[in-house]
């Protein structure tokens, strides 16, 4: 009995203590989006923000991307196969990477790489009272240091998941046509003729809105770092963990929502 | 002036400042002594807006900090410098940027104009050259002059001090003492320095308070508080294990 007391005790804690934070990411976010309307407007901050997010990332990006379009394209023809309609591989391929995989494998890879060193460079800040300092010379933290990462995030995430399709349908290409030896032409027809301009659409708004959750999740363990070195250790950890958490649930509510 | 008026501060279970009353004069030095972990930098925390007390005000020119929004604050801090313990310089700009920062940020002048600000606040704290240096590759002593430089970038009325000399070598120390004098005088600044070095208290405070149990038991001028026979401040002048400051 007691047992049973001491782990509801502890599940009713950590519950509550997810909703607590997730309150403050959300109080977090509208003071971004308080901060990010009023001038001075930081463009230096966000272009850098935007060429770490994003253009760095390309690489891993390319990388993920075309190697799970050449894994979807193998395993669907040998799926396809049993009912004979390898022809079908092309478009298994193009609407898993436009709808699903290229948004949340895109997202993924910028939280290890991005997300997890905003926590952790914001943290290094908190510690060492660079924070406080910014406060003190009266400019704002939150918009010299979150709007231009929250902006730099809900931006170059879907541009680097556009990459990611593309190199994960040309990955489907490779494999299906050149390995496989699927007609080339049905490939293509295939993926035209399934593909529609909303999944695309509808995939990108999906990455526009993980940008947002792992650039949030990010700062907002980075600015609530305590504790030297470690803290700096441990918010980088939770970040990575919580925002990937995040935005595989978020998936499939917005998939619900959208297809 | 400056003025603490009953301030209670609680983190948590913790009672770190109990019900603390502060005059700070205009234009002269005010060190402020005490045991380390004591609440010496929480005090100063508060006089600058970064903490809110739990109650309590805390009037700089008449104005209460602590009913302030965060553009009323930005505004006032602008009255501001402030020298942290470890300096807080910005690691990802050089010196000179991290100099210029409150300038670019609040002065409205040309860039030229700015770098000749720099210049000028990096030779008043004696170091020349430097601009293009990253903060990691600075010493400790060479840190926290930089970040004095930047804390009276855009001529402040009040500076304070979150423990200036602590960490560094006794000459280093010296140095930094006679800056924080030469810079009060030159700017005619109100200077609020944390110490709890015996050493450089008497050589920069006009006025010396001493923080004990969440409160400023002793104030006066460094005669009237060498000469107190508070026997808390004995046991802290003497460093001695021996007295009612307890050791835990
Ligand atoms: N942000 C904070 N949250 C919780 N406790 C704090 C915080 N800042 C300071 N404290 C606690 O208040 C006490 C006083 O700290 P501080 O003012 O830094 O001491 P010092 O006199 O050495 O500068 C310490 O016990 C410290 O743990
Ligand atoms: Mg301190």
């Amino acid at each position: 009995m007691r047992l049973l007391a001491a782990i509801f005790d502890s599940l009713g804690k950590s519950v509550l203590h997810a909703v607590e934070e997730m309150g403050r990411i959300i109080l977090l976010f509208l003071s971004v989006l308080s901060w990010m309307v009023r001038p001075p407007w930081r463009l230096r901050n966000i272009f850098k923000q935007m060429e770490f997010v994003g253009v760095r990332s390309i690489f891993v990006v390319v990388l993920t991307g075309m190697f799970t379009g050449m894994v979807m394209a193998l395993q669907g023809y040998h799926g396809f196969r049993m009912f004979s309609a390898e022809s079908m591989v092309g478009s298994a391929v193009a609407l898993g990477m436009t709808r699903e995989l290229g948004p949340v494998l895109t997202s993924l890879m910028v939280t290890a790489r991005a997300g997890s060193a905003m926590a952790a460079e914001l943290g290094t800040m908190k510690v060492t009272e660079q924070i406080d300092a910014l406060y003190v010379m009266a400019a704002n933290p939150v918009q010299y240091l979150i709007v231009p990462r929250v902006i730099a995030g809900v931006i170059m995430v879907p541009f680097l998941t556009v990459i990611s399709d593309f190199v994960g349908i040309l990955g489907g290409y490779f494999v299906g046509v050149q390995i496989l030896n699927i007609n080339s032409g049905i490939f293509i027809k295939n993926i035209t003729k399934m593909v529609e301009l909303n999944d695309i659409y509808n995939g990108l708004i999906k990455a526009a809105c993980f940008g947002l959750i792992l650039s949030l999740v990010g700062c907002y363990k980075g600015f609530n770092t305590s504790g030297g070195a470690e803290g700096v250790g441990r918010a980088t950890t939770e970040a990575v963990v919580l925002a990937s958490i995040t935005i595989l649930i978020s998936d499939y509510f917005l998939t619900a929502l959208m297809f | 002036m400056i003025k603490l008026v009953d301030i209670h501060k609680s983190f948590g279970k913790q009672k770190v400042l109990n019900g603390l009353n502060l005059e700070i004069e205009d234009g002269k030095t005010t060190v402020i002594i005490g045991r380390s972990g004591g609440g010496k930098s929480v005090l100063l925390k508060h006089i600058i807006g970064l903490m809110r007390p739990d109650s309590g005000q805390v009037l700089v020119d008449g104005v209460d900090m602590t009913k302030l929004n965060d553009k009323e604050l930005n505004e006032i801090r602008k009255k501001f410098g402030m020298l942290f313990q470890e300096a807080a310089l910005f690691d990802s700009m050089n010196v000179g940027e991290n100099v210029a920062f409150p300038l670019r940020e609040h002065a409205k002048i040309k860039e030229k104009e700015i770098w000749e600000i720099v210049a000028d606040r990096l030779r008043a704290v004696g170091l020349t050259g430097v601009e293009e240096k990253m903060p990691s590759e600075l010493s400790g002593g060479m840190r926290k002059r930089v970040g004095l430089a930047r804390a009276i970038a855009l001529h402040p009325q009040i500076v304070l001090f979150d423990e200036p000399t602590t960490g560094l070598d006794p000459i280093m120390a010296e140095a930094i003492n006679q800056l924080i004098i030469e810079t009060q005088q030159n700017f005619n600044l109100t200077c609020v320095v944390i110490s709890h070095d015996i050493q450089s208290i008497f050589r920069i405070g006009h006025k010396i308070a001493m923080l004990y149990e969440g409160d400023i038991i002793a104030y006066g001028t460094s005669e009237e508080i060498r000469a107190s026979d508070n026997p808390v401040i004995v046991q802290f002048l003497a460093g001695s294990i021996e007295g009612p400051i307890r050791i835990m």
